[in-house]
C-alpha cells in the first residue's frame, strides 16, 4: 500500500496528473445532473430479439448512448464473467450484448471502455470461455484482471449498515461512466442474481458479505455508486442451480433485455420476469428502504417493447 | 569428423532442453499449449521410469531412449537433457569467466555412488519413492524453479504490471500471489547452494557421487558401444583435456578415460590441439558382444532387484498430520486429497518425484507443495490445498504435464466425475445457523450441485445440504466458505478415488411466449 502512495503521488504531483482526475471528475458530476430530463425512459424492456439487435432498440428508445458517455470520457462495464462455463450455459452475460455496448460507448466518443469482473473460478478460464474476452477485443474494449488484490483501493461505504467499507476495484472508482451488465439467474444463496448482485464483483472480500448478511451488505453496496446504465441480459437464463449451474438444461430462451437508470427498479422488473416476487429477495427492499432506488415501477417512466 | 561442431551442438540442444523446462515452470499466463510439457520432459529418466513401471505405455518409454543412447554413447543425458546438469554448466561457465577453474583426474568414490543408488533402489523397491524424490535432478531442478524462481518472478511480474497500471495499463497484469511451502522453499535453497558450490569447486561431483540416474547411466556407459577413448598415438601428454574435464575423469599420465564419469560434455574435443581425444566403437569387429553387454545390464538390473526384493520392507510412515486445529468443531483432514488422476493415495505417493511441474501448471493453484500432510516420506509431494483455490471442474492440466505417472492424463468426461474426497457440513460453524442469516456461497461455487441450498424449516432459511454420490470432492465449496478460523464445509480425503455419480437433469420446459405482455 505504502508503495502504492509513492508511485501515486509522484506520478499526480509530477505530471499534473492531479489537474486531469480532477477535470475528469467535474466533467461526470456534470454528466449525471443532465440525465434528469423529463422526456426520457428510465427503463425499457424489449423482448423477441437477439441479444444486439435488442440493445440497439432498447438503447434507441432511452436516449441514445449520448444520454450516458460524453466524448473523452473513460467507461466501465461490468459484465457476469464469474463463471468457466460457455455462452450457452447462460452463466455470464451474454457476449454479444457487451460487444454491441462497447460499440455503442465508442460511437458515443468515449476515450477507453474497460470491461472486467472478479470472477469466482479462474478468471483467465472464465474470461476466455464465456466468449467475453474475444468480445472486448473485437469492439476495441479493454479487458482487465479483476483478481488481483492491488487493483482494488479500500473505500467507505458511508450510507452502510452492515457493509461500511469495502476494497473496491480502481476502474469502479475512477472511470468516468459505470455501465452494469448483469445476467439474471436464479441464485442459490441470494435467490436471484440481478443488478444489484452483480455488483458483488467490483469488491475483493466477498466473504465478509457472506459472514455480515449478504441480503443487507448488497443492499448497503448498491448506496455506494449507482451504475449510470443498466442492462439486464435476460436473453437466457438460468432458472435452477444457479449462479454456476450444472448444464444447459437449466437455461431457458427468454430472449429479454431491461435497460433501467434506477438498479432498484431494474432488480424489481427482473424478477417479476424470472417469476419471482421482488419482495422475497431482500436486497430488493433492503436497497429501497435505503433510498438506493424505486421499488414501485409505478413512478417509472417505462417503454414496453415486443418485437 | 570434425568434433569441435559436436561441442557446439550439444550445448544448442541442451540450452533448448533447459530453456523449454524454465519456460514451463513460469508460464505464469498459463499460455503455453497443454502438450507443451510433453516434449521437454518426456524424456526426463526418473519420472519417465516411473510412469513407465506404474502404466507401461509406450507413452512413457522416454527413458528408454535415454538407456538406448547411454548404450551407444554415454551419459548424453547428463549434459544434454537434465536440466541440473546443464545448470552445473552455465554456473561453472559464469564462474569461469572470473577465475579460471582448472580440474585435474581424481578417483571415483565408486563405494559412495554404489550406496547412493542401492539405498534409492531399495527404498523404491520396498514402495517408496523417497530416494529418488530426494536425489532425482530433473525433480530437483523443477523444485529449485518453482520454489525459488518462480516466486522471485511472480514479484517482479507484479511489480512490472503494478507500474503499468499507473499508466492506464491493464494488459499485464498481476499474478495472485498464494504463498509458498516453507520446507520446500528451504530444501530446494539448500540443495541449488550445495550443487552451486559442488560445481564450482568439485565440477560434476554432484552428478558422479549422489546422482541416482548418473550413477546408473554409469555403469551402463561402462559397456557403452561408442566411447571416447585417447589416441595414444596422436595424444601428446600435454593435459588440456584434463584440466577442462569438469568430471575429473580423464587421466592423461595413464592415457585412461574413466568413461562411467564421463557426462559427455565434449569440451575435451574443443580443447585438444592433436585429435588426441575420439569417439570409438568399443567392440572392434564383434557384434555379440553388445548383447553381451545389454545382457550385463539387465542381469544388473535382476540381480538388484532380486536382492532388494529380500530385503525389509520399509514401513511408510502413516501418520499423516491434522490440517485444521479443532476449536468449536474437530474438523480433522485424516489424509491429504490427492489430485484427480492420481487414483488413490497410494499410487500418487509411490510414483510422485515432487518435481511441481503440477503446481506450476495448475491454473487455480489448489496443488501446492505438501510439507508432511502425506507423511515423511512423501515430503513435498503436491497436494489439494482448499485454501489456496480449489480444482477446475474442466480442468485435466496437471495429469497431461505430470512426468511420472503419478498423475495419469484424463479425459474430460471422466475427471468431471473422479471424486477425489467427499463434502462434510459442520453445522455449527456455518453462517445460516451462527448468524442467522443466508450465504450460500458453497452451494454458489459447486459445478455440480451436490452441494446444493435446502431450506430448514427449523431457521426457515435455506441451509447447505450434499448429495455425497455427486460430490466430487473439488473443494469449491470449502475454498468460498466464509468462516473462519474454521470451514463450515470441507472435503474428506478419500485415500482411493471413487466414480461419482452424474448429476441427474430433467429437462425444463421451453414455454415462454415471446409475444405475451410483460409481467410489470
Amino acid at each position: 500500500m505504502k508503495r502504492r502512495d509513492f508511485f501515486r503521488a509522484s506520478l499526480t504531483t509530477g505530471l499534473g496528473a492531479s489537474a486531469y482526475l480532477a477535470f475528469g471528475k467535474s466533467l461526470n458530476i456534470i454528466a449525471s445532473s443532465k440525465t434528469a430530463q423529463s422526456d426520457v425512459y428510465d427503463m425499457v424492456a424489449i423482448k423477441g430479439g437477439e441479444p444486439d439487435a435488442m440493445f440497439d432498440q432498447a438503447l434507441k428508445a432511452m436516449g441514445g448512448m449520448k444520454r450516458f458517455v460524453k466524448p473523452n470520457q473513460t467507461v466501465v462495464i461490468k459484465p457476469n464473467i464469474g463463471w468457466d462455463v460457455t455462452p450457452e450455459r447462460a452463466g455470464n452475460t451474454n457476449p454479444k450484448l457487451v460487444k454491441q455496448i462497447i460499440k455503442h460507448c465508442f460511437d458515443a466518443g468515449a476515450k477507453d471502455v474497460y470491461v472486467f469482473d472478479h470472477t469466482c473460478d479462474n478468471w483467465t478460464r472464465s474470461y476466455s470461455n464465456s466468449g467475453i474476452e474475444a468480445a472486448v477485443k473485437g469492439a476495441g474494449g479493454k479487458i482487465v484482471s479483476g483478481n488481483s488484490e492491488s487493483y482494488y483501493q479500500n473505500t467507505a461505504i458511508p450510507k452502510g449498515k452492515r457493509l461500511t467499507e469495502a476494497k473496491i476495484h480502481e476502474l469502479i472508482l475512477d472511470s468516468d461512466v459505470f455501465i452494469n451488465v448483469p445476467i439474471l439467474k436464479n441464485h442459490g444463496g441470494a435467490k436471484l442474481t440481478i443488478a444489484m448482485k452483480n455488483l458483488m464483483g467490483v469488491v475483493w472480500d466477498r466473504g465478509y458479505w457472506h459472514r455480515n448478511d449478504l441480503h443487507q451488505c448488497i443492499a448497503d453496496f448498491a448506496t455506494f455508486r449507482k451504475p449510470d446504465l443498466n442492462v439486464i441480459d435476460a436473453y437466457n437464463i438460468m432458472k435452477r442451480n444457479g449462479p454456476r449451474g450444472v448444464s444447459v438444461e437449466d437455461v431457458v430462451s427468454m430472449k429479454s433485455l431491461i435497460l433501467s437508470t434506477d438498479i432498484v427498479a431494474a432488480d424489481v422488473a427482473a424478477s417479476k420476469l424470472f417469476g419471482m416476487d421482488p419482495a422475497e429477495v431482500a436486497y430488493i427492499p433492503g436497497a429501497h428502504q435505503l433510498g438506493v432506488g424505486n421499488m414501485d415501477l409505478t413512478k417509472l417512466k417505462i417503454d414496453r417493447i415486443i418485437l | 569428423m570434425n568434433y569441435k561442431l559436436i561441442k557446439k551442438l550439444r550445448v544448442a540442444v541442451s540450452l533448448i532442453f533447459l530453456l523449454s523446462i524454465i519456460v514451463l515452470f513460469l508460464d505464469l499466463s498459463f499460455s503455453l499449449p497443454e502438450n507443451f510439457a510433453g516434449y521437454p520432459v518426456y524424456l526426463q529418466f526418473v519420472p519417465s521410469l516411473l510412469k513407465f513401471i506404474s502404466i507401461g505405455t509406450v507413452a512413457a518409454a522416454g527413458f528408454f531412449i535415454v538407456l538406448l543412447l547411454t548404450v551407444l554413447f554415454g551419459r548424453i543425458y547428463c549434459s544434454t537433457i537434465c536440466p541440473l546438469g546443464i545448470l552445473q554448466d552455465v554456473i561453472t561457465y559464469i564462474r569461469k569467466q572470473f577465475k579460471k577453474l582448472r580440474y585435474s583426474y581424481s578417483k571415483p568414490f565408486t563405494k559412495t555412488r554404489y550406496s547412493v543408488l542401492a539405498a534409492a533402489v531399495i527404498l523404491l523397491l520396498s514402495g517408496s519413492v523417497i530416494g529418488l524424490l530426494l536425489l532425482d535432478p530433473y525433480s530437483n531442478f523443477g523444485r529449485i524453479i518453482l520454489n525459488i524462481i518462480r516466486p522471485a518472478t511472480i514479484g517482479l511480474n507484479n511489480a512490472v504490471a503494478f507500474t503499468s497500471e499507473h499508466f492506464n495499463q491493464y494488459w499485464f497484469y498481476p499474478v495472485e500471489w498464494k504463498g509458498v511451502e516453507p520446507f520446500a522453499v528451504l530444501f530446494s535453497f539448500s540443495f541449488l547452494a550445495v550443487v552451486i558450490w559442488l560445481s564450482i569447486k568439485y565440477g560434476r561431483l554432484y552428478c558422479n557421487t549422489v546422482c541416482p540416474v548418473g550413477t546408473l547411466l554409469g555403469f551402463i556407459s561402462k559397456y557403452s558401444i561408442f566411447r571416447l577413448t585417447i589416441e595414444e598415438e596422436n595424444c601428446k601428454g600435454c593435459s588440456a583435456c584434463e584440466k577442462v574435464c569438469k568430471s575429473s575423469c580423464i587421466d592423461t599420465k595413464n592415457k585412461y578415460i574413466d568413461f562411467s564419469r564421463c557426462v559427455d560434455c565434449f569440451n575435451c574435443f574443443t580443447v585438444c590441439p592433436t585429435s588426441g581425444i575420439k569417439f570409438k566403437f568399443a567392440y572392434s569387429s564383434k557384434k555379440e558382444k553388445t548383447q553381451t553387454a545389454d545382457e550385463d545390464k539387465r542381469d544388473f538390473l535382476k540381480k538388484t532387484a532380486v536382492y532388494f526384493i529380500g530385503t525389509s520392507i520399509i514401513a511408510k510412515a502413516q501418520e499423516k498430520i491434522e490440517v485444521y486445529k479443532e476449536s468449536t468443531k474437530p474438523v480433522l483432514r485424516k489424509y491429504a486429497v490427492s489430485p484427480p488422476g492420481s487414483s488413490s493415495l497410494e499410487n500418487f505417493t509411490d510414483n510422485c518425484t515432487a518435481c511441481h511441474l503440477c503446481v506450476a501448471a495448475c491454473p487455480t493453484q489448489v496443488l501446492q507443495p505438501s510439507f508432511l500432510e502425506y507423511g515423511l516420506l512423501g515430503i513435498m509431494q503436491p497436494r489439494m490445498d482448499y485454501k489456496k483455490g480449489f480444482c477446475n471442474y474442466d480442468c485435466t492440466i496437471c495429469g497431461s504435464v505430470c512426468p511420472s505417472g503419478a498423475i495419469l492424463e484424463q479425459k474430460i468426461e471422466t475427471k468431471k466425475l473422479i471424486q477425489l474426497g467427499k463434502a462434510q457440513f459442520e453445522k455449527e460453524n456455518c453462517i445460516v445457523y451462527s448468524q442467522g442469516t443466508d450465504c450460500g456461497a458453497c452451494a454458489e461455487h459447486c459445478p455440480t450441485k451436490a452441494v446444493h441450498m435446502e431450506l430448514d424449516p427449523e431457521v426457515n432459511r435455506k441451509s447447505p445440504h450434499i448429495n455425497e454420490e455427486t460430490c466430487i470432492g473439488c473443494g469449491a465449496c470449502e475454498y468460498a466458505c466464509p468462516t473462519f478460523p474454521y470451514k463450515s464445509i470441507w472435503v474428506k480425503s478419500n485415500p482411493e478415488h471413487l466414480a461419482a455419480k452424474k448429476p441427474e437433469e430433467e429437462k425444463l420446459e421451453q414455454n415462454v411466449d415471446l409475444k405475451e405482455e410483460f409481467p410489470f
